[in-house]
């Protein structure tokens, strides 16, 4: 496809991430970020972002399995999943772990695990998500386009 | 979300106006602001230093508080501003914000995505200038030149007021200015006060004004010595030139003294908030030995103080024996005691003298208190002063750099918190272990002081939760009570108990530094084990094992000298590490301290715990110590690390202390606490 296609299914996709909550302004601040000085870094933001979260993720698993569940660990963890996600724009990850420490406080083993598969899913869907648009955009500068800029009419 | 509209708006305008002419201001500022940034996250780290970048400033990153701890104290000028997290692994954000606050004196700045009304009010009251909420944004960073700007103007301000009359201190609270306002100065005081408000500048502020202030660093002899004139002299008269004129240093000026003193009065105050239970617990202590009395009056502080200097026993002996008498002034007594601890960071100290059981015991009781700000029980004081105690062990540890051996880790001037610190626990280890290997000795001291610090610790430990924030405090208090519980278990352990009022004996009377030499090794691991303990205290005999590994990490980094000395009583103090070289001086008295609290079988714990006040506070945490350290004593040394390692407060709050010979302080989770200054 040419890169004029694929530049327009990028914007519509990366607006789709928006509207659909996925990301929030956060993200946009990244990507302004972005420079010549510094091409990739939206990239790696997100890399670092995924090998991150997946352990976080790892240990909250661990922690919740255990017999006598430390919550204040788990509350640790999950806080710190919370920064990170809405250091980067992961709106609804961000949301969930918001709700997530709030069961952390009640220290409800139930509820508390229900909030974990509800992180975990979210993560995966918005790491989903990234990927493709990083995919495109990897493709439109492949191809010798560049990446156009997402207004957003927030 | 246009960003780049933003960028450029800075302009220092305003501000430069009231710059003297010696205040050289590039045109390009802020660009070019050295920050500093902490954070353990490390996709927030990479964001922030590039949104910094974007700004024009100059950025260094760190990942962790220890390391950014070490890069400040390597360059002292190096940075304009710091940028800390709030929750990190291996270190609070407030500690290393009350370590900056009294090493550097840089403008921090807070970071969290906890926008709790709590936290923020942490921040405001350790002394944080800004506290921004995550995901933080690039309009946000683009305006933090404005405080290093005010931060200059302000001591400005006091450069040219302190130059021109008596110096009392700005600040508006304290008594303690009142105080000596009225008696000290002439008169000037006030006037310069108003000074300050003018914005005009005489002919003699345009003489020092064009003066650029250079930044004084305050090392380990230069605060032992502010703080020797300032316990001569008396917390209520300590006015800056007459500090100054005590110290008699070349090329100190009065303002430099009074933003210290300032900064010591913070400090002092926010101690002073345990100062009713300290008075609790002096009561209690002065029942069993009038010695304590005075002591107790301290609170904590001068028993920490003492027990981390080694110095402080001179010092703090005299003023808690003036203290003492003046138990109905527990808040006063905090103050001087808080002085003591200054003293104690700065010391290298040399001193810890364990000799007396009392004082031993004085320290014990007022590092409880110090520790906890809980008012009514003593507990809540004993781990206050545990904690400062443990604090100020730490500190000394760090401090105490130039003294060689024990000083191996702390750098040499500028930390002085740290160093302090770190020299407190290593003193505290020192304390324990000596305390520990002279058991004999000990014993016969510590008998009864063990009664009077597991009250303390008891009441101590109540407050711990609340100090949690006292990194080393948690833990010491714990460590009393430990003994108090397992006194009959622990042959040798009692002998804990007895050392740790012994350590804060030694560190008034240094009298232990022998036995501390040997013994050092254990007790590093205090610090760690308090924060963990903080946390647990609650109720967690975990935690308590966690601290005592944490400690035993601590200690173990710390105590390098120590480590030869464990042999007290468990392999746990052996790890610690201290080795006795080092603590030569305040370590001693610290490692004997920390030692003895482990000996009852939190030595197991505490191996690690190389900060005695650690083990002070464990025992005033008392309860849950106790729990735990019937527990403790089951596992092996060996096990206990591993086995508590799951608490990641405690582990990193050991591996921080192990990481980081200079580490000021353990990680206080304290809440309640509202040490601002206490670097440690």
């Amino acid at each position: 496809m040419e890169v004029g296609q694929m530049q327009r299914r990028l914007v519509d996709y990366t607006k789709s991430l928006f509207m659909e909550g996925f990301l929030d302004a956060q993200f946009l601040q990244l990507q302004q970020l972005q420079d010549e000085s510094n091409p990739d870094f939206v990239v790696e933001v997100v890399s670092l972002f995924f090998d991150d979260s997946e352990k976080l993720l790892n240990d909250l698993t661990m922690a919740l399995d255990q017999p006598n569940v430390d919550f204040k660990k788990v509350d640790a963890h999950v806080h710190q999943l919370k920064g990170s996600s809405s250091s980067i724009g992961a709106q609804r990850v961000k949301n969930a772990c918001i709700a997530f420490r709030s069961f952390c406080e009640e220290q409800n083993i139930d509820a508390t695990l229900r909030c974990l598969q509800q992180v975990k899913q979210e993560y995966y869907l918005v790491k989903n998500k990234l990927e493709t648009m990083l995919r495109l955009e990897q493709q439109i500068v492949a191809a010798g386009g560049s990446i156009p800029m997402i207004e957003l009419g927030f | 979300m246009n960003v780049s509209s933003v960028k450029g708006s800075m302009s220092i305008s305003s501000s430069t106006s009231t710059w003297k002419a010696g205040d050289t201001i590039s045109d390009q500022f802020p660009a070019g602001l050295r920050v500093l940034v902490v954070d353990d996250d490390p996709t927030c780290l990479m964001i922030l230093e590039k949104m910094l970048i974007a700004c024009l400033y100059k950025v260094t990153k760190c990942n962790r508080a220890e390391t950014a701890l070490s890069k400040l104290r390597e360059n002292k000028n190096g940075y304009d501003i710091v940028l800390s997290d709030v929750h990190m692994p291996d270190m609070d954000g407030f500690k290393l914000l009350e370590h900056i606050g009294l090493e550097m004196d840089l403008p921090v700045i807070m970071m969290s995505a906890d926008d709790g009304k709590q936290v923020v009010m942490k921040g405001v009251t350790h002394g944080a200038c800004d506290y921004l909420i995550k995901p933080v944004r690039i309009e946000a960073l683009k305006n933090i030149w404005q405080h290093v700007v005010r931060k200059r103007k302000n001591e400005w301000k006091e450069f040219e007021q302190s130059g021109s009359v008596e110096e009392g201190d700005r600040q508006p609270k304290q008594s303690d200015d009142a105080d000596y306002s009225s008696s000290a100065n002439e008169g000037n005081w006030k006037g310069s006060k108003r000074r300050k408000d003018e914005e005009e500048e005489t002919d003699e502020r345009d003489d020092t004004s064009t003066l650029k202030k250079p930044r004084v660093v305050w090392s380990v002899e230069l605060h032992q010595q502010f703080v020797a004139a300032v316990n001569q002299l008396g917390i209520d008269k300590a006015v800056p030139k007459k500090i100054l004129e005590l110290m008699n240093v070349p090329g100190l000026t009065r303002e430099n003294v009074a933003s210290h003193l300032q900064k010591y009065r913070l400090y002092l105050r926010r101690l002073s908030g345990v100062s009713q239970h300290q008075s609790n617990l002096s009561t209690i202590i002065s029942a069993q030995d009038p010695t304590f009395g005075s002591l107790s009056s301290l609170s904590g502080l001068d028993l920490q103080t003492l027990a981390a200097t080694g110095q402080l026993p001179a010092q703090s002996l005299a003023r808690l024996q003036a203290a003492g008498l003046g138990r109905a002034t527990a808040k006063s007594a905090i103050p001087i005691t808080l002085v003591d601890q200054r003293n104690i960071f700065s010391f290298e100290n040399p001193k810890l003298r364990f000799g007396e059981g009392q004082q031993q015991h004085m320290t014990n009781k007022q590092q409880v208190n110090l520790l906890h700000g809980i008012p009514t029980t003593m507990e809540p004081k004993q781990l206050v002063s545990l904690r400062h105690a443990a604090q100020s062990v730490g500190n000394m540890n760090m401090q105490v750099p130039p003294h060689g051996p024990q000083s191996s880790q702390n750098n040499p001037l500028l930390m002085q918190m740290g160093q302090q610190q770190q020299q407190q626990q290593s003193r505290g280890q020192i304390l324990v272990d000596s305390t520990i290997n002279h058991a004999p000795r000990l014993s016969s001291m510590g008998q009864p002081i063990l009664s009077n610090g597991m009250a303390t610790n008891v009441s101590s430990r109540s407050g711990i939760p609340e100090n949690i924030r006292a990194p080393g405090y948690s833990q010491t208090p714990s460590m009393l009570n430990f003994p108090m519980n397992h006194a009959s278990e622990l042959p040798g352990n009692c002998f804990p108990l007895g050392s740790t009022p012994g350590v804060s004996n030694l560190t008034s009377k240094g009298a232990f530094q022998e036995d501390v030499n040997s013994e050092i090794k254990g007790s590093g691991g205090f610090m760690p084990s308090y924060d963990v303990f903080n946390d647990l205290n609650q109720h967690k005999p975990q935690s308590w094992e966690l601290q005592n590994v944490g400690i035993a990490f601590d200690s173990s980094q710390h105590s390098n000298s120590l480590q030869g000395n464990l042999d007290l009583t468990q392999s746990a103090l052996g790890q610690q590490g201290f080795s006795s070289g080092q603590m030569n001086g305040h370590n001693r008295s610290a490692a004997v301290a920390s030692k003895a609290m482990f000996s009852t079988g939190d030595v197991k714990e505490l191996r690690s715990a190389q900060n005695v006040n650690q083990h002070l506070n464990n025992l005033l945490v008392d309860n849950t110590i106790r729990v735990k350290s019937e527990r403790v004593c089951d596992t092996s040394p060996a096990n206990i690390f591993p086995d508590h390692f799951g608490q990641d407060d405690l582990m990193s709050a050991l591996l921080k202390q192990q990481e980081s010979v200079a580490s000021s302080e353990n990680e206080f989770d304290f809440d309640g606490y509202s040490m601002n200054n206490i670097p440690v």
